[in-house]
């Protein structure tokens, strides 16, 4: 009985073994290109190459998703020149003046148009949206609001319109990982989605104290 | 018939026009109003009758398709779906298999099956109405995604990695928006992938009939209208990335009971 039990305990052991050096398959970014180009193949649909190339990843991506946004994980030094580098790259607009109109900047907030191609294609020609009520409380009027992000009614109340908080949150929305590394927010302003003049409209719906959301 | 109509008309009137609640709340009501004749029944119908025509240039029915429990047999190999086929040497969900079938057994043309693939009030979909049809038959049954072929546990960590990557326009990977609890768009409430509850909720009522559009969806429109939110180009309909993706979500979905055509926004 007791060498038939070692016998087994024996058995297991080498089971073990075997099952803990079974080789987990690997994913490398190889093998997402290698999918990407089976499943964007152009079969089905033709795509100008900036539409193709959107499937790869910038470096700020790359640096989030290897850490699951997980920020505290990113080496101190990458993180710093990730954010220095992106705030060299923030553009304003001609001018200088970073608040805008924020009845325009209402209508930014409240469309999610622009960029989504192929079937149901966005007109290249239209302004693009911001689409801010998509995570964000914003407007008290506006009831339909998602909870992805923070509530940013009163907004400005409390905060004031200085200088400085206008270039705050211009270069937030310009590119949201200056603040928050990683964050769920996308870049409007590095990706071109937004233009500069639309995001000083966005500043002004946010710090205006004529805005809706400081009243 | 009479039922879907009356039923449709009834969510209308009871819809309010504006509501500082989930839309998901809404649907809710929805489907236990009509719970015993969803509209997607008649896909399910049309599906079978498809399913057993000769189509094609072959002139075949599907009859003989191999959904992975061999020529002919679907009950329950829906919930054994997605899985690795010897004979295309890759990992299928239900939907690039019945492509496949339909392009390898009936002589369809790639590009002519696709045609139709997401219908709209204008366009049915065969496509649609055959996969409501082949995955009726695991009603009641556990999804039972097994990962035994080194392609399929492939297939998982790849859509795994997809899920959580960011990249496009919008910085967004599939986890932006279903990683989290109690997180919505608007007001349209989203699910947490993570979350075992909710993601056997999801996957076991996939495909659905969805209010919104007005006609049956399948997982494969599911992945495809996401990627175009997040300014993707268009993903090809059964591709390897819609599969990887479709494994992971359904691995992650293991156990929970399949109920067909379930109902969504």
């Amino acid at each position: 009985m007791k060498t038939k039990h070692i016998v087994l305990q024996g058995v297991g052991a080498v089971l073990l073994a075997a099952c803990a050096s079974a080789p987990e398959p690997v994913v490398t970014e190889a093998t997402i290109q290698r999918v990407v180009q089976s499943s964007f193949s152009q079969i089905e649909y033709q795509y100008p190459p900036e539409v193709v190339a959107r499937t790869n990843q910038d470096e700020g991506q790359k640096m989030c998703t290897a850490v699951r946004n997980e920020v505290a994980k990113i080496p101190p030094a990458q993180l710093d020149a990730f954010v220095g580098k992106s705030m060299k790259e923030i553009k304003y607009p001609a001018g200088g003046e970073l608040m805008g109109d924020w009845k325009q900047g209402e209508n930014i907030a409240q469309s999610g148009y622009g960029m989504r191609f192929g079937e149901g294609a966005d007109d290249p020609k239209r302004p693009n949206g911001g689409n801010c009520y998509a995570c964000h409380q914003v407007a008290p009027q506006e009831i339909a609001f998602g909870t992805i992000g923070p509530s940013l009614l009163g907004y400005g109340k409390h905060r004031g319109a200085s200088a400085a908080m206008q270039k705050f949150v211009y270069d937030k929305v310009y590119n949201a990982w200056v603040t928050f590394p990683c964050s769920n927010m996308p870049r409007f302003g590095h990706h071109g989605f937004l233009t500069t003049e639309q995001i000083t409209h966005v500043v002004a719906l946010l710090l205006d104290p004529a805005s809706p959301v400081n009243k | 018939m009479r039922a879907v109509v009356c039923s449709a008309a009834l969510w209308l009137a009871l819809a309010p026009p504006v509501a500082a609640q989930s839309t998901e709340a809404e649907v809710e009501k929805y489907r236990k109003m009509i719970a015993e004749d969803n509209p997607g029944e008649l896909w399910e119908i049309k599906g079978e009758k498809l399913f057993m025509q000769k189509r094609g240039s072959k002139n075949v029915s599907l009859e003989q398709c191999d959904f992975g429990m061999g020529p002919g047999v679907l009950k329950g190999a829906y919930a054994r779906l997605p899985r690795y086929f010897a004979d295309a040497d890759r990992v299928m969900d239900m939907e690039a298999r019945l492509l496949h079938c339909m392009k390898t057994l009936q002589g369809f043309d790639h590009k002519a099956a696709l045609k139709t693939k997401f219908g709209n009030l204008n366009r049915e979909s065969d496509l649609e109405a055959l996969a409501t049809y082949i995955a009726a038959q695991s009603n009641q049954m556990p999804i039972d995604v097994r990962l035994e072929h080194a392609k399929e546990k492939e297939a998982y960590k790849i859509g795994e990695t997809i899920f959580y990557r960011r990249m496009s326009k919008m910085d967004f990977a599939c986890a932006s928006c279903h990683a989290d609890q109690g997180k919505r768009i608007r007001l349209q409430d989203l699910y947490n992938a993570t979350n075992k509850t909710e993601i056997d909720r999801v996957m076991s009522g996939w495909p659905a009939y969805r209010v919104s559009n007005s006609t049956v969806r399948t997982m494969q429109h599911r992945l495809f209208d996401c990627g175009w939110q997040m300014r993707l180009p268009n993903v090809e309909y059964g591709s390897d990335w819609t599969v990887a993706l479709h494994t992971f979500l359904s691995v992650s979905a293991n156990g929970a009971k399949i109920g067909v055509p379930g109902m969504r926004r």
